[in-house]
């Protein structure tokens, strides 16, 4: 039974292997790729809640009956394309943040302000 | 020409957007973004026009049918907070021309109107989608864009309050991504309308819940309800002062629109009722107190004004709690009252940055003598904040108050009237060291301090006026918000 909820074990493991980096290491890098593995987990998510039992790949053929749903992979297409732009607006940041501050340690920018 | 308005209202800034960019000169793509502006300002009257003689207009994108396809829908509710995001988006741009000169360098200007109609273009297609998966793409569209808005600020903090805000602001879009992708497993739709309908089948199901509270946390992230409110203070004071104008009136509102939506379209007035409702009135108390609070401590004026953002949402979430048909009306009123004063206040407050570069209180001595324009509108706009009768601050707390009374929770509407007082007490100690402080020596030694210019001062005493104009004369917010919130507490759709 545990193994067939395999996919979304792993989903909530990515997840809130994801969330704790955002919040824990102070290094601004390190906290975007936390990021990135939250997303994947939903990206992940969403990929399982697709599949079929006994389904293919939905591309229409006449040995085949029961396809996947692919709904759920264009969305995700469209939150992967959404993620990168979100990444690269946010190295951006950080490039101009390590000019301004010349460091991309939370803590010490912390310092440095007050 | 006239049916295809609802996707005219979001194509019409998202166009303009790239044009600005080729334009690549700063007065005239603002010339083309307050035409832009204009146009959609148009769009969205029509539209509430359209909406309050025919009913719910329902558009299919490339004529394909509504739950497979696209539909952009709007209803009295959309139609409203259409009008709100277009007409402010619109007057703030107006004040932009001037407002940035100080603030953003020149080369980068005719870049900042690129980026405002986007964020315009994804709040307004939030509003008019019917989809929500759009809603989660427009939401990126216009967040995005915020975030490199907030980066233009010219001290160094702004660059960490933009990144804060990208981290929130992700991890609540993606938190919004997981209540939709669960909800999806359980009805097969995208389509608001056919969701709701769906719905009732499985409401006892775990994932139904699950769905509702992540979709109310991270709409929570996005509207900084209190206590996931910590980016925006950081971000409101660091941003340049027209964005944060921008912010104030639209981004908040379209949140507080979006968790309407959600609760009250999707899944229905009365679900999780007895749970989340009491979480929403101790929440939005708490906000208005915490917040008010600490306002009252702040040196810096932006600041203080971006606390009580936080406060004001305080008011529209305790609206949402009580969850009767006069309380949501309650907290409609107060969305398009709230945009009102705060984009008249921080746009006052772009006319001080304009002449003095700065917002802390001690700028502020004896400043009336200077720019009695600007103090008088920051004046009339803080007694609306207050609530003052005669400004449209009055009209919605009265709402909220008749609504807490109306629903015998007496010690809310008693609450809701403190607050207020915290409110006085914030205006007052501005307003007395501008009229009555007396300003440094060393800082009047130096060139005298001009009034604001015409370009700032003719959108901000429009907004004044508005302030005072839907005080007196409530027919357009209160016809507009009684028969929306009737609307959604009838068939819940």
């Amino acid at each position: 039974m545990y193994y067939d909820l395999y996919n979304y074990w792993m989903v909530i493991i990515l997840m809130m292997i994801g969330l704790y980096i955002v919040i824990k290491p102070s290094n601004l890098i390190k906290k975007l790729i936390g990021l990135n593995i939250f997303q994947t987990s939903v990206f992940i998510f969403y990929i399982s809640v697709g599949k079929v039992s006994e389904g293919t790949a939905p591309i229409f053929s006449s040995t085949h009956s029961v396809y996947s749903n692919p709904l759920p992979h264009v969305l995700i297409l469209t939150a992967i394309v959404v993620g990168i732009a979100t990444m690269a607006l946010a190295l951006a940041l950080v490039v101009r943040i390590k000019s301004a501050y010349g460091t991309v340690e939370d803590d010490e920018l912390q310092e440095q302000d007050h | 020409m006239l049916d295809h308005l609802p996707i005219l209202q979001v194509i019409v800034p998202l166009l303009a957007a790239p044009a600005c960019l080729l334009l690549n000169n700063a007065r005239l793509a603002w010339l083309f973004a307050c035409l832009a502006g204009l146009i959609s300002l148009v769009i969205s009257v029509a539209l509430l026009v359209q909406v309050q003689q025919s009913g719910v207009i329902s558009y299919m994108l490339g004529s394909w049918e509504a739950p497979w396809g696209i539909e952009y829908r709007i209803d009295l509710l959309s139609a409203y907070v259409l009008l709100i995001i277009s007409s402010l988006g619109t007057i703030v741009l107006l004040a932009a021309n001037t407002g940035i000169r100080q603030e953003i360098a020149a080369d980068k200007q005719s870049l900042f109107y690129v980026l405002y109609l986007l964020c315009m273009a994804g709040l307004l297609g939030i509003v008019a989608t019917g989809d929500i998966f759009n809603v989660f793409v427009f939401l990126e569209i216009s967040s995005l864009a915020t975030y490199a808005l907030v980066a233009f600020g010219r001290d160094r903090r702004a660059l960490l309050a933009a990144y804060q805000y990208l981290i929130v602001g992700t991890i609540g879009a993606t938190f919004l991504l997981i209540g939709i992708g669960l909800l999806y497993s359980m009805t097969g739709t995208l389509n608001i309308e056919d969701m709701a309908n769906r719905l009732p089948v499985d409401t006892n199901s775990g994932t139904v819940y699950t769905a509702f509270i992540f979709m109310i946390v991270g709409i929570g992230l996005k509207l900084a309800l209190f206590p996931l409110h910590l980016w925006l203070p950081n971000t409101y004071t660091y941003a340049p002062s027209i964005v944060t104008a921008f912010l104030a009136a639209t981004a908040t509102k379209v949140a507080i629109y979006l968790l309407i939506r959600v609760q009250f379209s999707i899944f229905g007035a009365d679900f999780g009722g007895e749970l989340i409702q009491p979480i929403f009135i101790v929440l939005g108390l708490l906000g208005v107190f915490v917040a008010s609070t600490v306002a009252i401590k702040q040196s810096n004026i932006k600041r203080l004004f971006a606390y009580s953002s936080v406060a004001q949402i305080g008011y529209m979430i305790i609206g949402i709690g009580i969850g009767t048909s006069l309380s949501l009306q309650g907290t409609l009123l107060h969305l398009f009252n709230h945009a009102l004063m705060k984009g008249a206040l921080f746009l006052a407050l772009a006319a001080v940055v304009y002449r003095i570069g700065s917002t802390d209180r001690t700028c502020f001595n004896g400043l009336a003598k200077h720019m009695p324009w600007t103090m008088a509108a920051i004046v009339i706009a803080g007694l609306s904040l207050i609530g003052v009768p005669l400004t449209v601050g009055f009209i919605s707390k009265w709402y909220l108050v008749l609504a807490s009374i109306d629903s015998g929770m007496w010690p809310v509407a008693l609450l809701i009237v403190l607050g207020s007082l915290l409110a006085v007490y914030y205006v007052w100690a501005l307003v007395e060291s501008a009229y009555f402080g007396k300003a440094d020596a060393s800082a009047t030694s130096s060139a005298p301090i001009k009034e604001a210019p015409l370009g700032l001062l003719i959108p901000l005493w429009l907004l004044v006026i508005a302030n005072v104009y839907f005080g007196i004369d409530t027919r357009l917010p209160l016809e507009a918000s009684a028969s929306a919130a009737s609307f959604l507490m009838g068939g819940g759709q």
